[in-house]
């Protein structure tokens, strides 16, 4: 049975939807009210805060703390500056994909990793011989990440004129703010919705009273709680991918198939070859040379198709607000040629977005393909066209 | 030969002169758009008319604007950005209210206070409607039929239509006539029995027309209002983030990206003609400007009797034109608020994200009409009340709202005539707040700045004729191949080489932005349609 997170006491007395789902063994909102587009809409023109403590953390310290990071995962991390913080992904040695997640630089001798599985046995393993200590922080610190473009104007009595300055994916230490006394914490300008946001890291004991000011604070912003449904659109938009749903973890993989390399991901740009040796550079470095054989892309399905099929049967084009995660096939001139993993309607964007997987040489952008679509039970093919992730770009991610 | 500046020049930077100019970009031609005011839009603007408080000027939501538009032209790239408005408020004098939301249980559970077979006939209404919009969907989507011509095309396209019209149960044959026919309430009577339910949805059939709920041929108008589409939802609104300006804006900017220009401040005097044709247009300042075509997104009498000259008209099509109502019959009046307006029936403010209805009953309504119809504004009128700031907080300051309130009646023709309105306009604005205060007891503490405009106002500041919002009451005889006058619906004007695209031509008015997008792909020889195909005759399997 699914454990609640430290801000359970609030996120179930705000869900009046009652629908939760289980997210690393915690519940996790799925949307608080019957449907998730009044969380959505908040996210890209207001502000939300979401309870991200499911995530597994891990507290990497010790004079090679670095060095076990640059070990494990395809990036570098012995070069890593303090106050950083990097999207990375770790692979097994055949240079198949475990999990991705995040790495924050708090100190010379200190790196926080977040994952979607499990890591501690795997760091452990290969901490052999290194000077370093690995801690399990999942279950004592808490996540809350404030995501929108109001989001700073949300955190800045809280914690200060300092937000202003914390630049795109960097950490800083941080003062709560919490009614006459203060709460130590960490911030970090990171997120899974492709809009301007930040993560705030706690104790657990301090969570709920966090999470408490920022819907106070919140309110003249707009400020939202948001559950899971609203992210996974979002998160299609920004064109991240999900473990488990857009590629299977080599881990849990029954078949080769089934597992991804880094550069069938999209992570060319994040894996660093030439250093010391990590776990699957050998694989890694055939695998660049030789060119991957499949490449993970976004896609636009033509809505003229989409509408045309279900026009034949008499119906309005119809569409789920969630996103599908059902996978269905692509084809090119008939032939398959991939599948697609993660499908959603961008209310931003008025446009049916898809993540999936196809032969390397149609990843272009701009590549016609066909996707499977089924109205009444009958299947059909509409058109899609390979597009550059992310589809949804806001200048104000990256903006001071 | 003379020489040509531009392939076409638009008159008029409002929505449709801008869809028109993007499409005639985007195929390639050298276009010119003329805007007479500082800002695009027309009626589609947002102004900072108070520090830090922007205002959706005129029209105030957004629905009907066509979903292939924004496709083709890549609004979103652009700057369109739509929230839809997740409720309709009703709050009535004697302390209750009636709130139906886009959570159908929800708005059962509301209604069932009223009625409870009312709550139950909802979704079937909602259904019937949503059948009523496919089949108006492509009528919208392309140009209006010609029936007085033999050409074959012709023939066939009507023959599509007939079929598209008859090919349907007996049911639906029957709904669709009476939508044809009918008065907004007879309509409804015929689903509902609260009044509380069908007085604020039979406003829908009045708005921008010189008609009461209870006048025959509403039905078809709130059909109209029903048509609006958001994300494939039938019958959802939205606002733009920054106000409906925003939605211009985009507009603008994809014409921009296709080449197109785009001047402000650049008044045209008049179209000029040589051997009766358009051949381009005098700006105020005594600018000639020359294109093989002009385009104009203005309404029919400003652009016929006003730059061309009654003169250069043939008789028929004169006559016509002045037999084209506009009888402008509705006012704005934005309000800039230091805090949450707080209705006395009911507390707090989730029920105030989507739009606020002043309609407690059909008499109210009827009595509003009715005032008018003598040349007054009505002491208690229909107002229809959006809070964009509880779901855009960009257009006023944090913990601050901005509060627009669509108020009909306002009769373009006020005892004293038309240009008497400047001196009825305060008082017409203090009877808005009057029935609002009624419902909001601190409304008049909080307003900070407060803007109204009278159809006087909306003729002489944004060009409307008689202020009429949809350029020509948007009645059935004024509507698809009579649009403007019988015979020249198709965007065609009888100066040859001078088009028509805005909501004076078919289909009509409202952010719609259909005429401006079917005039450029008549005047581009195109297939003069968008969206899916009409069924073919067979109709769905």
């Amino acid at each position: 049975m699914p454990r609640p997170t430290p801000l359970h006491p609030r996120t179930h007395e705000l869900c009046t939807s009652l629908l939760f789902k289980e997210w690393a063994g915690c519940h996790a909102v799925r949307r608080f009210d019957t449907y998730h587009d009044r969380e959505y809409y908040a996210l890209r023109h207001q502000a939300t805060v979401m309870d991200a403590t499911p995530l597994y953390k891990y507290e990497v310290r010790g004079p090679q703390a670095a060095e076990l990071l640059a070990r494990v995962t395809v990036r570098d991390f012995t070069r890593q500056a303090i106050g950083r913080v990097s999207y990375v992904c770790w692979c097994d040695e055949h240079g198949k994909v475990l999990d991705d997640g995040t790495v924050t630089r708090l100190a010379q001798d200190h790196l926080r990793l977040t994952s979607a599985d499990p890591a501690l046995r795997w760091l452990e393993i290969n901490a052999r011989g290194l000077d370093v200590e690995v801690e399990d922080t999942s279950r004592s610190i808490a996540a809350l990440a404030v995501q929108g473009p109001r989001s700073r104007d949300v955190l800045r009595p809280l914690v200060g004129e300092e937000i202003d300055e914390l630049a795109f994916f960097r950490a800083m230490p941080a003062r709560f703010a919490l009614g006459g006394r203060e709460v130590e914490g960490l911030v970090t300008r990171t997120g899974y919705t492709g809009d301007l946001g930040y993560e705030l890291w706690v104790g657990n004991d301090e969570a709920l009273a966090i999470y408490d000011a920022l819907l106070e604070q919140g309110r003249p912003h707009g400020l939202l709680p948001m559950g899971l449904d609203a992210l996974d659109v979002s998160r299609v938009e920004a064109g991240f991918v999900l473990a488990g749903v857009d590629y299977t973890s080599a881990r849990g993989a029954l078949i080769e198939r089934q597992k991804s390399t880094p550069f069938e991901l999209g992570f060319d740009w994040m894996v660093q070859l030439e250093r010391a040796p990590f776990i699957g550079q050998e694989a890694l470095r055939a695998e660049k040379a030789a060119g991957p054989r499949r490449r993970l892309v976004g896609l636009e399905i033509d809505w003229e198709d989409f509408e045309a099929i279900h026009e034949e049967f008499g119906l309005a084009p119809h569409l789920a607000a969630e996103t599908c995660r059902e996978g269905v096939p692509l084809y090119e001139h008939g032939r398959q040629v991939g599948y697609a993993t993660s499908r959603a309607w961008s209310p931003t964007l008025k446009a049916y977005l898809a993540l999936g997987h196809v032969e390397a040489s149609l990843a272009a952008p701009g590549t016609r393909l066909e996707i499977e679509v089924t109205c009444e039970y009958e299947r059909r093919r509409a058109g899609a066209t390979v597009r550059k992730t992310p589809f949804f770009d806001p200048e104000r991610k990256r903006a001071r | 030969m003379s020489r040509h500046d531009y392939d076409a020049i638009l008159v008029g930077g409002g929505h449709n002169g801008l869809v028109c100019a993007a499409y005639l970009a985007k195929a390639g031609k050298k276009v010119l758009v003329l805007e007479r005011r500082h800002v695009l839009g027309g009626a589609a603007v947002s102004e900072e008319v108070t520090p830090g408080f922007t205002y959706s000027v005129c029209s105030y939501v957004v629905s009907l604007l066509r979903p292939w538009i924004i496709r083709d032209l890549q609004l979103p790239r652009f700057g369109l950005d739509l929230v839809p408005l997740e409720s309709s408020f009703l709050p009535l004098p004697d302390g209750r209210s009636m709130c139906r939301w886009s959570d159908a249980e929800l708005s059962r559970e509301e209604v069932s206070a009223f009625s409870r077979r009312d709550a139950e006939a909802l979704d079937e209404f909602s259904r019937a409607m949503s059948l009523i919009g496919r089949f108006v969907r492509p009528i919208i989507d392309s140009a209006a039929p010609d029936p007085t011509s033999w050409n074959p095309s012709e023939l066939l396209s009507l023959l599509r239509l007939g079929r598209h019209f008859a090919d349907a149960q007996v049911d639906q044959m029957e709904l669709r006539l009476k939508l044809l026919t009918m008065s907004a309430v007879d309509f409804l009577d015929e689903w509902f029995e609260a009044e509380e339910l069908k007085a604020p949805m039979s406003v829908s059939g009045i708005i921008g027309t010189f008609l009461g709920v209870r006048s025959p041929g509403t039905a078809y108008v709130l059909l109209h209002h029903y048509m609006g589409e958001i994300d494939g939802a039938f019958r959802s609104w939205g606002f733009q983030k920054g106000g409906t300006g925003g939605v211009s804006n985009a507009i603008a900017n994809a014409a921009r990206h296709f080449g197109a220009e785009i001047r402000t401040e650049a008044p045209v005097e008049r179209i000029l003609l040589r051997g009766g044709r358009a051949v381009g247009v005098v700006l105020e300042n005594g600018d000639e400007l020359r294109a093989k075509q002009v385009v104009s997104g203005c309404d029919p009498r400003r652009t016929f009797l006003g730059f061309v000259g009654a003169e250069h008209l043939p008789d028929d099509f004169r006559a016509g034109l002045e037999r084209y109502r506009f009888r402008g019959s509705s006012g704005k009046v934005n309000l800039a608020l230091d805090r949450l307006p707080e209705f006395s029936c009911r507390p707090g403010a989730a029920h105030l994200r989507g739009d606020i209805a002043i309609a407690p009953s059909i008499d109210y309504l009827e009595r509003a009409y009715d005032e008018a119809k003598y040349g007054r504004f009505s002491r208690r009128p229909y107002i229809n009340v959006v809070i964009p700031s509880l779901v855009d907080p960009s257009v006023a300051p944090p913990g601050k709202h901005v509060m627009s309130c669509f108020v009909q009646y306002a009769p373009y023709e006020i005892e004293g005539g038309p240009a008497s309105w400047p001196e009825h306009r305060e008082a017409f604005g203090d009877t808005v707040i009057d029935t609002l205060a009624e419902y909001v007891p601190n409304l008049r503490d909080i307003i900070l700045h407060r803007q109204v405009l009278t159809p006087w106002d909306l003729e002489q500041e944004f060009g409307l004729a008689e202020g009429n919002i949809f350029h020509g009451e948007l009645t059935l005889d004024q509507l698809a191949f009579q649009r403007p006058t019988a015979g020249w619906a198709r965007y065609r004007t009888p100066i040859r080489d001078l088009w028509l695209a805005g909501s004076g031509a078919h289909p009509g008015g409202g952010l719609m932005g259909a005429p401006g997008a079917l005039c450029a792909k008549a005047m581009l020889g195109e297939a003069v349609s968008g969206g899916p195909p009409m069924p073919a005759p067979g109709g769905a399997r």
